[in-house]
């Protein structure tokens, strides 16, 4: 009964924030479908989310037949979308973590953009180097050192922040920036290979993730979701969570009781890098290569995901499969409904932006605030203005 | 002077210092400069504007990018509606263009509202409210330009062509012709930036501002009304983010692409805390950073003479594209080594990021 209560009071504010968001999503699509449509279409939302899920699920209600739309239910999941759909939320669940055991610490990881590009290109090459090895190591050894690529590029920030008191927001968006420039220069200059069109890495042979189901359901999908568990394990039931659930909540606390505030800032941003890296590992691993302009979104999604699901290991893997969901079902939207992708991006900006607007939505709908919001997030921006640690 | 290239090692640094000042005296590098610093200088006022006042603004970037994309679908629509209207002398401008500076900057305030609501009434994460408005801005220009395929364009802004006299002056006809052969808005800068100044350092409404960024209690406590200057000061720095966006789609380009801004809000960022929180000084970072590029170009096309540009070239043989990055790169580890307090510290206004809350108004 009690967990019950304690799970409606963390996720009511985030169910409303997704309702809210895919409400005004709605009221945006019918103000442009004129652009689209010719005219003011009224029944394009439901036509687009309809599509949504079917994209991410394979469940359909309706059949769209050019102007006609006739009801045709069928409740059958299919396994591609369900797989495109775990594809999707992968990464997310990692670079949500990346961002979420930093709240947990009181740190605003914004890196996990840098992080996941770093990962991404050690485990490229890394991937290539062993190539030729049997996959089972091939594939550890790329894995790792995808892991190893974003926890070193989350060291760097941490160590600034911890011994000169450089802010880790402002620091990881330079890094950011940075990861993109240099990785771009690299590929093009030292890396690349003859033979493709586009400047890329050499493939990783061996060290590609092998497909365990589906087209594409990759061994990534296991690895993401097992880091689920783990992470719930090492922040509520080990010594160094609790040390970085204490400086989080109160810094000062922590240091009285004998925990070193810099040695849990740098373990905690490494720690936060490497989940990202690992992301950017899978990503790149189930490419096969590492393309010299990798654009890639999930760094900044991440947030999305920890604030959604609370930075609670299990809302964050929850948060990751709705927005992979979305990311999964949006091309057959655009295809159904003639709506550009970039609506997703919207939505989730939304979504944040009324998760972010807690106190309002509260307020209209006379939700108790009970004590359950993450305290934590309380001391990101406030240390903002704060000299050295 | 010429020996001094041939002497050991020397030599090398006085061929830099030789090409550095032949460029800035002798080529566009200077013009080029303010020009692209532009865009940075003002996105690094409206961050001046905020965070003097106590309110953190990541979302620069995200202003500069809903500004530029409504500028340019205002001035597209009123090109279409009027498309006989003459350019007049003012910089080539156009009713279309005009009233696309007028809706970028207004695009800019609306954004600045909504960051302003959530950062002062709201008081939410400052960094979340800045993310929720870099993602926001980026899917909905990225959607509505998607959408609508906007074909036509309204062009660009004239540079003023200063007149052939004035830049032939020793000297002062250099710097005329850096700040003079300009379009509207670059030119514009330069006055906000020393007006900025002033206002901040010299005005009632400046010391005001500042105290509520450093101590907004005791600000209170002397009666100013901090909640309204926040607002006030976040609104208006929306107006410079407005232009920086304007400055992108109807002064350097003649459309608009997703995600245009590329991280020019972020640099703008890098400014403020570059130049310590002064307009001066970001106006410094802004012009520092994008030397540093505009360099890169002028180098490309014009290499140095002698061992340097032997040297250069062969760097950039062998590795073209690191090379071209690393211009560009440093705005980057500049404020990371800044910030580290590595050549002297940079400190933000103490109350950065903390929401106010009127004492016994909980």
């Amino acid at each position: 009964m009690k967990i019950a209560r304690k799970i409606y009071a963390l996720s009511i504010v985030p169910i409303i924030a997704i309702v809210l968001a895919l409400l005004v999503g709605a009221i945006l699509i019918i103000l442009s479908s004129p652009a689209s449509q010719g005219q003011l279409d009224l029944l394009l939302p439901i036509k687009a989310y309809e599509a949504l899920l079917e994209g991410a699920t394979g469940i359909s209600f309706i059949d769209l037949d050019r102007d006609a739309v006739t009801l045709a239910i069928s409740l059958v999941p299919s396994t591609q979308a369900l797989t495109n759909t775990l594809v999707a939320a992968a990464p997310l669940v990692l670079t949500g973590l990346a961002v979420g055991v930093g709240f947990k610490a009181g740190l605003f990881n914004i890196g996990g953009t840098g992080q996941v590009l770093v990962g991404g290109f050690f485990a490229a090459l890394v991937g290539a180097t062993v190539a030729q090895q049997p996959a089972p190591i091939a594939v550890t050894v790329a894995i790792l050192a995808g892991a190893l690529g974003g926890a070193l590029y989350g060291f760097i920030p941490g160590a600034l922040k911890a011994f000169t008191g450089a802010h880790e927001v402002v620091v990881t968006i330079m890094l950011n920036s940075l990861a993109g420039i240099a990785i771009v220069g690299l590929v093009n200059d030292i890396f690349k290979i003859t033979g493709p069109t586009f400047a890329r890495t050499a493939d990783v042979g061996n060290a590609a993730l092998p497909v365990l189901f589906g087209r594409d359901g990759n061994l990534g999908i296991f690895i993401a979701f097992a880091m689920v568990p783990i992470a719930y394990f090492l922040i509520y039931r080990t010594t160094l969570g609790f040390e970085i659930r204490t400086v989080g909540a109160n810094p000062s606390a922590a240091r009285y009781a004998g925990m070193s505030p810099r040695r849990l800032i740098i373990l905690t941003l490494s720690l936060c890098g490497l989940f990202a890296g690992l992301a950017g590992a899978i990503e790149i691993l189930s490419l096969g290569y590492y393309p010299a302009v990798f654009g890639t979104t999930i760094g900044f999604a991440g947030i999305t995901v920890a604030l959604l699901g609370r930075s609670h290991p299990v809302g964050i893997a929850l948060a990751a499969l709705l927005l992979g969901g979305m990311r999964a079902g949006a091309p057959l939207m655009q295809i159904e409904a003639d709506i550009p992708i970039e609506i997703i991006d919207v939505i989730q900006g939304l979504i944040l932006l009324f998760l972010a607007a807690e106190v309002v939505i509260r307020r209209a709908f006379r939700i108790r605030a009970e004590t359950v919001a993450p305290d934590e997030l309380q001391t990101v921006s406030r240390s903002y203005g704060e000299g050295s640690a | 002077m010429e020996f001094l290239y041939d002497l050991p090692l020397l030599g090398f640094v006085f061929q830099i210092v030789g090409y550095l000042i032949n460029a800035i005296l002798n080529t566009n590098l200077a013009p080029q400069t303010l020009a692209l610093a532009t865009p940075i200088a003002l996105g690094a006022l409206c961050g001046v504007m905020n965070e003097r006042s106590g309110v953190v603004n990541i979302g620069i970037e995200g202003m500069m990018l809903t500004a530029a994309f409504v500028g340019f679908m205002a001035a597209v629509v009123v090109s279409d509606a009027m498309p006989d209207a003459e350019p007049n002398a003012f910089f080539g401008g156009t009713p279309a263009l005009v009233v696309g500076v007028l809706a970028a900057i207004g695009a800019g305030m609306l954004v600045s509202v909504l960051h302003a609501w959530l950062s002062i009434s709201v008081r939410a994460d400052q960094i979340i409210s800045g993310t929720v408005i870099n993602i926001i801005a980026l899917g909905l220009t990225g959607y509505l330009n998607r959408l609508i395929r906007p074909s036509g364009s309204a062009g660009t802004f004239d540079s003023f062509r200063p007149p052939e006299a004035l830049v032939d002056l020793p000297i002062v006809g250099w710097l005329f012709n850096m700040f003079l052969s300009q379009g509207p808005i670059t030119m514009s800068v330069i006055v906000f930036v020393i007006v900025l100044q002033v206002l901040l350092f010299r005005s009632r409404w400046g010391l005001r501002t500042r105290a509520v960024g450093e101590h907004p209690r005791a600000a209170d406590t002397v009666g100013v009304n901090v909640i309204a200057l926040r607002y006030r000061n976040v609104i208006l720095g929306g107006i410079f983010a407005g232009l920086a966006g304007a400055w992108l789609t109807l002064e350097f380009n003649a459309s608009f692409q997703n995600g245009m801004t590329a991280n020019r809000g972020f640099i703008a960022l890098a400014a403020v805390i570059f130049g310590r929180w002064t307009p001066i000084g970001a106006f410094g970072g802004a012009l520092l950073f994008m030397f540093s590029e505009a360099l890169g170009v002028a180098i490309r096309s014009d290499p140095p003479p002698g061992d340097l540009g032997v040297w250069l070239s062969g760097i950039q043989a062998s590795y073209p594209s690191l090379y071209n990055n690393s211009f560009s790169a440093l705005p980057y580890i500049l404020t990371i080594i800044v910030l580290a307090g590595v050549v002297g510290r940079s400190v933000a206004p103490a109350a950065v990021g903390q929401p106010y809350v009127k004492e016994g108004a909980h």
